[in-house]
C-alpha cells in the first residue's frame, strides 16, 4: 500500500500501457469507423502520455517537444482519415468497417 | 477579532496570487467571490441590455418590474426556474443534459486565470493565456452537441453554423493574441511570458498599454481581436445562428427553462471572459490611465478618487431620476426603492474614499471599468449593425481577418527585432 | 508551489480517463463515444500538469479537446446513421482481435513486473515558470527541421482533406 502512495514513473507507464491496450482492443473489434477512428486517437493518447512522463523522469524537454509533434501529427491524420470517411460514405452509404472490402478477392 | 481583521489583511497584503501561495482556504474565497461577482455581472448585463438597447431604439424598455424594469432580471430567472423543463421525444437524453453543462464548465473554469490586480488572481498559470483561449475553444463541443441532442433539424443547422463560425474567428483570435504576446518579449532579457499577470507587467515595464504599441500594429491586432471576440460568442452582428428572424432560436431552440438560462449564462460570461482577455493583453489590465505621462504621487492620488467619484456619480443621476419620478401614489413603493439603490450607491462610493479602501480597490476598479466599458461595445453594436449573412460571416473570418492577422504578426515580430537589436548595440 | 495530494489527483485521473477509455471502445452511439474520448484528453491533460507539462497541457486542450474532437463530431453528425447504431457493433474478427489485445496485454504486464527496477526517481525537481521558454527553444533550435516537416505535413492533409471531402475535384 505504501508502494501504491508514492507515485513513480512507473504508476505513469502502467496507466498508458492500460489506455494503448484498450486502444488496440477498440481498433480491432468495433465495426463503426468512427469509433475505430477514436480508439486510434486513444493510442496516440496513451504515447504522449508515456513520452511526457519519461520527459519528467529525465528532466529534459525533449519527450514533450516530442509529444507536441505527436498531437500535430494525429490532427493532420485525423482529418485526412476523416475525409477518406466521408468519401467511403459518399459511395457506400454505411459506416460497417466490415464492407470496406472492395480490393477482396 | 483583531486577529480575524489582521489575518484578512495579511493575505490582502500578499504579493502572491493564492494559486501561487498554495492557500486552498483563500483560493477558495477568491474562487466565491469571483463567481458572485460574475453572477451579479450577468444579471446587471441582463438589464443593461434590455435598456440600452431600448435608448438605442428610443423606447423606453422594462418600466414595470422595479423602478425603472431594476427588478427585471430577477422576475426573469424566477420565470426560467419556474418554466416546464421540456426534452424533446427523440432526443438523446445524456447529451441533451450534458451540453449546457460543457458550455456553461467552459464559460466560467476561464476565470480562474483572469487577472483583476497584481496578486488578485485566482491563480496565476504561467500559461495562463493558452488555457483562456483552449477553454473557450471547448464552448464549441457543447454547442455541437446541444444541436445534435435536440433531434430536430432547425437546432441541428444553427449548431453548425455556430460551430463553424467559433472555430473560425478562433484562428484569428489566436494570431492577435499571439503578435501581443510578441510584445511581451521586448525586455532585457528577450523572454515573453504567456501568464496573464505577466503580460500586464510587461505593459507596466514598457510604460504603454500594447495597442499603442508599434503603431498602428497594436491599433490593428486589437481590432481583429475585436471583431473576432463578437464573432466568437455569437453575438450581433454576427448572431445569424441564433437570431428570432433566421433560425427560431438556433441551437438552443429545444431548451426551456433551466437549461435555457445555463446557456444565457454561459455566453454572457464567455463575452465578459474575452473582454477580459482583450483588456489584458492591449489595454493594460489593471493599470490605470497615463502610468507613465501622468505618473507621479499626485496623479496617483487624483486618479484614486475616481471609483468613489464614479459610485457618487451613478447616486447623483438615480437620485435625479427619483425626482422625476411620478408623484401618483402608485408609484410610491417604486420611488422609494429607486431612493433607497440611490442610497446605497451614495454609500458605497463614500466607502470608496477610506484611504485603506481606495489603495487596495484601485486596480480591481479599473480592469472592471475597462471590461465594462466593452460590455457597453458588445450592447452597442447589437444596436447599430444589421446582421452578416451565413458566406459573408465565413469570408470575413478567412479572408479578411486571418491575413491581415498574419501580416500583423509578421510585420510585430519585425518591428520588435530591428527594436531589439537597436537596444542591445 | 509545492505539489498538494498527488496520489489522490493521480488516482482520480486515471481512473477518469480508464473509465472514459472503456466507454470510448464499448458504447453504442457515436456521439457518446466522441464525449468519453473528450473526457479522457482533458483528464490527461490534468496528468500532463502533474508531469509538469504546462504548455503541452495547453496544447492538448486546444488542438486534441477544442479541435480533433469537434471534427470528429462534426463527421459523426455527417455520417452517423440511425440503421448503424441498431445492428451488432463489434466486428466480424472480434474473436481475433480479442487475443492479439490479450497476447499484447500479456507482454506488457511481463514487462512491467519485471522492469519494475529500470525507472529510477524522479530525481530532477522541474521548474515549471519557465517551460514555455524551455520547449519553445528546443522546437525552434534543435528540432527546427522537425517542425518545418510538421508544417509541411499540415499543409498536405489540409489539402488531401479538402480534395478527399469534395464532391467534383
Amino acid at each position: 500500500m505504501g508502494a501504491m502512495l508514492h507515485i513513480t514513473t512507473l504508476h505513469y507507464l502502467v496507466l498508458g500501457a492500460a489506455l494503448f491496450l484498450l486502444g488496440v482492443i477498440g481498433v480491432l473489434t468495433r465495426r463503426n469507423v468512427v469509433i475505430v477512428m477514436m480508439a486510434i486517437e486513444l493510442i496516440l493518447n496513451a504515447v504522449n502520455l508515456n513520452l511526457i512522463a519519461f520527459s519528467r523522469m529525465w528532466g529534459g524537454l525533449h519527450g514533450q517537444v516530442f509529444a507536441i509533434f505527436i498531437i500535430t501529427d494525429a490532427a493532420a491524420e485525423a482529418a485526412v482519415g476523416l475525409g477518406i470517411l466521408i468519401a467511403f460514405f459518399r459511395n457506400k452509404e454505411t459506416i460497417n468497417i466490415d464492407e470496406v472490402n472492395l480490393l477482396k478477392w | 477579532m483583531g486577529q480575524v481583521v489582521q489575518y484578512i489583511q495579511s493575505y490582502l497584503d500578499s504579493n502572491q496570487t493564492p494559486g501561487a501561495a498554495g492557500n486552498i482556504f483563500w483560493m477558495l474565497v477568491y474562487i466565491m467571490l469571483v463567481f458572485t461577482g460574475l453572477s451579479i455581472a450577468v444579471i446587471a448585463m441582463n438589464w443593461l441590455e434590455r435598456k440600452i438597447l431600448a435608448h438605442m431604439q428610443v423606447r423606453l424598455g422594462p418600466m414595470r418590474v422595479g423602478p425603472h424594469g431594476l427588478l427585471q432580471p430577477i422576475a426573469d430567472a424566477i420565470k426560467l426556474l419556474l418554466k416546464e423543463d421540456i426534452m424533446p421525444a427523440e432526443a438523446d437524453g445524456a447529451i441533451f443534459w450534458c451540453a449546457p453543462l460543457i458550455v456553461v464548465l467552459a464559460a466560467f473554469t476561464v476565470f480562474v486565470v483572469v487577472p483583476f490586480g497584481p496578486t488578485h488572481a485566482i491563480t496565476d498559470m504561467n500559461i495562463g493565456i493558452l488555457f483562456m483561449l483552449g477553454v473557450s475553444s471547448l464552448s464549441v463541443l457543447g454547442i455541437v452537441m446541444a444541436g445534435w441532442a435536440s433531434n430536430s433539424h432547425y437546432p441541428l443547422m444553427g449548431a453548425l453554423r455556430s460551430s463553424a463560425q467559433m472555430i473560425s474567428y478562433e484562428v484569428a483570435m489566436g494570431l492577435a493574441v499571439i503578435s501581443a504576446i510578441l510584445m511581451t518579449s521586448l525586455n532585457a532579457s528577450g523572454t515573453g511570458t504567456l501568464s496573464m499577470i505577466g503580460i500586464v507587467e510587461a505593459q507596466q515595464a514598457q510604460g504603454e498599454w500594447f495597442i499603442f504599441k508599434f503603431f498602428p500594429l497594436g491599433l490593428i491586432a486589437f481590432f481583429i481581436f475585436a471583431v473576432a471576440m463578437v464573432a466568437e460568442t455569437n453575438r450581433a452582428p454576427f448572431d445569424l445562428a441564433e437570431a428570432e428572424s433566421e433560425l427560431t432560436a438556433g441551437f438552443h431552440t429545444e431548451y426551456s427553462g433551466f437549461r435555457w438560462s445555463l446557456f444565457f449564462l454561459a455566453e454572457y460570461s464567455a463575452m465578459i471572459a474575452v473582454s477580459s482577455i482583450a483588456v489584458t493583453l492591449w489595454l493594460g489590465g489593471w493599470l490605470r490611465p497615463f502610468p507613465h505621462w501622468l505618473g507621479g504621487t499626485t496623479w496617483d492620488l487624483i486618479f484614486s478618487f475616481v471609483p468613489g467619484a464614479t459610485f457618487l456619480f451613478l447616486a447623483a443621476i438615480t437620485f435625479f431620476n427619483v425626482i422625476r419620478m411620478p408623484k401618483h401614489p402608485y408609484f410610491r413603493i417604486q420611488t422609494i426603492g429607486l431612493a433607497g439603490f440611490a442610497v446605497a450607491l451614495a454609500i458605497i462610493g463614500l466607502i470608496l474614499f477610506v484611504p485603506d479602501v481606495r489603495v487596495r480597490v484601485q486596480d480591481i476598479f479599473w480592469f472592471t471599468a475597462k471590461v465594462a466599458g466593452f460590455m457597453y461595445l458588445y450592447i452597442w453594436y447589437r444596436g447599430t449593425f444589421p446582421r452578416y449573412r451565413f458566406d459573408q460571416l465565413m469570408k470575413i473570418g478567412w479572408k479578411v481577418l486571418l491575413p491581415v492577422g498574419l501580416g500583423v504578426l509578421l510585420l510585430t515580430a519585425g518591428v520588435g527585432l530591428v527594436q531589439q537589436n537597436l537596444w542591445h548595440q | 508551489m509545492a505539489p498538494v495530494a498527488t496520489p489522490f489527483f493521480f488516482y482520480l485521473f486515471a481512473a477518469i480517463m480508464l473509465i472514459g477509455g472503456i466507454a470510448v471502445i464499448t458504447r453504442k452511439n457515436p456521439v457518446h463515444s466522441a464525449l468519453a474520448l473528450i473526457v479522457t484528453l482533458l483528464a490527461q491533460a490534468s496528468l500532463y500538469l502533474m508531469l509538469y507539462a504546462p504548455f503541452v497541457a495547453g496544447v492538448q486542450i486546444i488542438l486534441y479537446a477544442g479541435g480533433i474532437m469537434v471534427l470528429f463530431l462534426f463527421v459523426i453528425m455527417l455520417v452517423s446513421i440511425d440503421r448503424s447504431m441498431r445492428e451488432r457493433q463489434f466486428n466480424s474478427q472480434w474473436v481475433a482481435g480479442i487475443i492479439a489485445a490479450t497476447a499484447l496485454g500479456g507482454l506488457l504486464i511481463a514487462v512491467y513486473t519485471k522492469g519494475t527496477n529500470i525507472f529510477p526517481e524522479h530525481a530532477l525537481p522541474v521548474i515549471e515558470s519557465d517551460n514555455t521558454q524551455k520547449v519553445a527553444t528546443l522546437l525552434y533550435g534543435q528540432y527546427m527541421f522537425s517542425f518545418e516537416i510538421a508544417s509541411l505535413l499540415l499543409l498536405v492533409a489540409i489539402i488531401g482533406a479538402v480534395v478527399m471531402a469534395k464532391k467534383r475535384i
